[in-house]
C-alpha cells in the first residue's frame, strides 16, 4: 500500500526528469531541422535555461525580486575569458590583469565552473548586506549592485577592457554542452527546492512573519539561495561568452535584467517548470520576431517590423501577462508524470 | 572654489531630491516601486524635439517661448503618467507590490524601445536655453546663471508641494492615503482621484529633472533617465520607503555627496565615482537597514 505522500513526493521527483526530457526534445528537433540557425537558437535558449533557472532558485523561492543577476554573467563570463585566453593576447588587450591570472591558460570547463564560483563568492559577500534589507528595499539595493558592477567593468579598461568588447574566447558551446549546464541547473535547483533550506525559504515567502516565529532565519535561507543562483548565473555568463566569442559589459546590464525576468515571469514564478517553459516560450516568440524585423516576405509584399518594436512587443506581453494571468503560464504548478505512473502496482486496487 | 563647489552640490541634490521626490509620492499611495520614473523623464526630454533619426535635434516643441513652454511640458509630463496609471497600474490595483514594479519595469522598456524607435539610438544635441550658461560672479566664485536657475526652481517646487500636502484638501487626502490607504478610503477619501492625482504630480517633477537636465547637458539620450532614476530610487530606499521628506533629505545629501566625491577623489578613481556612491549606499543601509528616516507605518504589523 503507497501512501498518498510517498505518491506525491515521486511525483515530485519526476519534475528534473521530465523537464529534462522536454530540453533534450527542443535540442533533438532543433538538431533535426538542420539549420545552422536553429541551432545556435536552440544552445543560447538552454543558455538561458541554465541562467534563468539559476534566476529562479533565488527568486522562485524567496518572493524576492532581484534586479542584480544579470551582473553575475557578467562577472562569470569575464572570469571565464581572463581563464581561457591565451596569455599572449592577454599581455596586449588586458595588461593591468594580474601576474598569475594573465599566465593562466585553462582548459573551458574549469574555467566556467571558475567564473561561477567567483560569481557565487561575489554574491555571498555582497549578499551579506544587501538581503538584511527588507522585500523592496532589497530589490532596489540589487539594482544597484548591478549599476556598481557596471561602472566597474565599463571603466576598468586594463583589466575588463572596459565598452570595447572583449574578442577571440573560444566557441565551443554548443547545443550539448549548454544542454549539460540546464540540466544540471534545474537537478541543482530541484535539489535545493526539496531541501530543508528551500522549504524554510518558501515558508518565509508565504509569510515573513509567521515563518520567523517559528525559528526560520530568513538572511541565512535567502543569502544561500542567493549564493547558489549566482553560482548558475555566473557559469551561464561564461557559456554567453563562449557561445557569441565577444562580450562587452553593456551585454549584462539591463536588456538582460529585463529578459531573465520577462521570462521567468512570463512562465510562472512560482514553480522551476514555469521557469523553464518560460525561458522556452518567449525564446521561440523572440526569434519570430527577429525574424520578422529583419523581413518576411508574404507573396510580393515584404513585410518587416521596426527595429526595437521586439522588445515592445515583450514588454507588453509582459504587462499583459502580469494583468491578466499573474501567475504566469504555468500558475504555480510543476510538470510531472500522472500519479497511476509511479504508484505502483498497490495503490491501482484502491 | 568652495562656494562654486556648494553650488555644484545644491544643484545636483536638488534635482536628485526632485526625482526622489517623484517616486517616494507613488510609493507613498500604492507601494508601487515606480521602474519607469526614468522613461517619464526620457519621455519629456524627447518632447522637445521632433522626430527623426538625425544627430543634431531640430526642436519642434522645445521652440517654444519659456513661459509656455515649462506648462506645456509639465502637463506632458503628468499627461504620460496618468495615463500609465489608468492603462496598466489600474487593472493592477489588487496585486503584489512585487507584481507591480516588475509590470512597471516593462513599462519602462515599454517606453524607452519606442523611443528608440521613433528617435534613434545615437544621442542628440540639444540647445535649450544656452544663454543661460554664463557664469554669474557671486563673492569670487564664478557659477553658471543656470546653476542659480536650477537652485531656485528645486526650492520653488519643493516649497510648492510642502503647502500643497499641507494645505489643500488633496494633499490631506494624499498624506492620509500614504499613512493608511484602507483606513482612507473607509473614511471617505476616493482612491482613483488621490492616485491620478499623485500620479500627476509624479509626471510633472519628472518633466521638471527633464528640463533641468537638457538645459545642463545640452543632450538628449535615450537612456539618459536611467542613471538618474537609479539614484532616485537609493535616495528613497536611504530616506525610508513610503517618507517624502526622507527622500528629499537623501536625495540633497547622495547629490552633495557624489560633487564631493567627483570633487576629491583622485583623478585615476573618478571615473569609478558611481560605483563608490552605491558602495556608500549599501553601507548606510547595513547599520540601518529601514532606511534613515522610516516613517512608523513601514513596519509589516502583524
Amino acid at each position: 500500500m503507497t501512501s498518498q505522500h510517498t505518491i506525491r513526493r515521486r511525483m515530485a521527483a519526476t519534475t528534473p526528469v521530465v523537464l529534462a526530457l522536454l530540453l533534450l526534445v527542443f535540442v533533438l528537433a532543433a538538431l533535426a531541422l538542420g539549420d545552422r540557425a536553429i541551432a545556435r537558437m536552440a544552445a543560447e535558449t538552454l543558455i538561458r535555461v541554465t541562467m534563468v533557472v539559476g534566476f529562479w532558485i533565488f527568486v522562485g523561492n524567496s518572493g524576492v525580486v532581484s534586479f542584480g543577476h544579470a551582473a553575475f554573467g557578467c562577472i562569470g563570463a569575464y572570469v571565464s575569458a581572463w581563464l581561457t585566453l591565451k596569455p599572449e593576447m592577454k599581455a596586449t588587450l588586458l595588461p593591468g590583469l594580474p601576474e598569475m591570472i594573465a599566465a593562466a591558460d585553462w582548459h573551458v570547463l574549469p574555467a566556467a565552473v571558475a567564473g561561477g564560483a567567483v560569481a557565487a563568492l561575489v554574491a555571498l559577500v555582497t549578499g551579506a548586506a544587501i538581503l538584511r534589507l527588507s522585500g523592496i528595499a532589497a530589490s532596489i539595493a540589487t539594482f544597484a549592485f548591478l549599476a556598481m558592477v557596471n561602472t566597474i567593468w565599463a571603466n576598468w579598461t586594463s583589466v575588463t577592457g572596459g565598452t570595447s568588447s572583449v574578442v577571440g574566447l573560444d566557441r565551443y558551446v554548443n547545443p550539448w554542452v549548454a544542454l549539460g549546464w540546464a540540466v544540471a541547473a534545474i537537478l541543482v535547483a530541484t535539489l535545493h527546492a526539496a531541501a530543508a533550506s528551500g522549504l524554510a525559504l518558501r515558508a518565509t515567502r508565504e509569510d515573513e512573519v509567521a515563518a520567523a516565529a517559528s525559528g526560520i532565519d530568513r538572511f541565512r535561507h535567502r543569502l544561500l539561495a542567493y549564493t547558489l543562483s549566482a553560482f548558475f548565473c555566473g557559469a551561464g555568463g561564461a557559456l554567453i561568452g563562449h557561445f557569441i566569442g565577444v562580450i562587452n559589459p553593456d551585454g549584462f546590464y539591463l536588456s538582460l535584467t529585463f529578459l531573465m525576468l520577462a521570462m521567468l515571469v512570463i512562465g510562472g514564478v512560482g514553480s522551476l517548470s514555469g521557469a523553464v517553459v518560460g525561458v522556452l516560450a518567449l525564446s521561440i516568440a523572440v526569434e519570430a520576431l527577429v525574424r520578422m524585423e529583419k523581413g518576411v516576405s508574404i507573396g510580393a509584399a515584404t513585410f518587416a517590423l521596426p527595429p526595437g518594436s521586439q522588445e515592445i512587443i515583450l514588454a507588453v506581453a509582459m504587462i499583459l501577462i502580469l494583468i491578466f494571468r499573474p501567475s504566469g503560464l504555468m500558475a504555480g504548478r510543476e510538470v510531472m508524470l500522472p500519479a497511476r505512473w509511479v504508484a505502483g502496482r498497490a495503490s491501482t486496487e484502491t | 572654489m568652495s562656494l562654486q563647489l556648494l553650488f555644484d552640490a545644491m544643484a545636483l541634490g536638488g534635482i536628485y531630491a526632485v526625482a526622489a521626490l517623484g517616486i517616494a509620492l507613488i510609493f507613498g499611495v500604492m507601494r508601487l516601486v515606480n521602474f519607469a520614473h526614468g522613461q517619464f523623464i526620457a519621455c519629456a526630454v524627447f518632447a522637445l524635439i521632433v522626430p527623426s533619426a538625425d544627430a543634431l535635434a531640430v526642436m519642434g516643441l522645445g521652440a517654444l517661448p519659456a513661459p509656455v513652454l515649462i506648462p506645456l511640458i509639465l502637463l506632458i509630463g503628468a499627461g504620460l503618467a496618468v495615463a500609465a496609471e489608468a492603462l496598466v497600474f489600474r487593472p493592477m490595483r489588487n496585486a503584489s507590490p512585487v507584481a507591480l514594479m516588475v509590470s512597471s519595469f516593462a513599462l519602462g522598456v515599454a517606453l524607452q524601445n519606442l523611443l528608440l524607435v521613433l528617435y534613434g539610438g545615437r544621442p542628440k544635441a540639444v540647445s535649450l536655453w544656452a544663454e543661460l550658461g554664463h557664469p554669474v560672479r557671486i563673492a569670487g566664485a564664478s557659477v553658471p546663471l543656470l546653476q542659480l536657475i536650477v537652485v531656485a526652481a528645486v526650492v520653488v517646487v519643493l516649497a510648492g508641494l510642502a503647502l500643497m500636502l499641507r494645505k489643500t484638501r488633496l494633499g490631506l487626502e494624499m498624506r492620509a492615503a500614504a499613512e493608511d490607504f484602507t483606513m482612507a478610503r473607509m473614511l471617505g477619501v476616493r482612491s482613483n482621484r488621490v492616485i491620478s492625482a499623485a500620479f500627476a504630480l509624479s509626471g510633472g517633477l519628472a518633466a521638471v529633472v527633464a528640463l533641468v537636465l537638457v538645459a545642463q547637458t545640452g543632450v538628449a539620450d535615450v537612456r539618459m533617465g536611467g542613471q538618474i532614476m537609479l539614484v532616485a530610487f537609493i535616495a528613497t530606499v536611504v530616506g525610508g520607503m513610503g517618507s517624502l521628506s526622507g527622500a528629499v533629505a537623501a536625495g540633497l545629501g547622495i547629490g552633495a555627496a557624489s560633487a564631493l566625491l567627483q570633487a576629491g577623489l583622485p583623478a585615476e578613481a573618478r571615473p569609478f565615482r558611481d560605483a563608490f556612491l552605491y558602495g556608500g549606499v549599501i553601507l548606510v543601509l547595513l547599520f540601518r537597514p529601514q532606511g534613515l528616516f522610516a516613517p512608523v507605518g513601514a513596519k509589516p504589523r502583524v
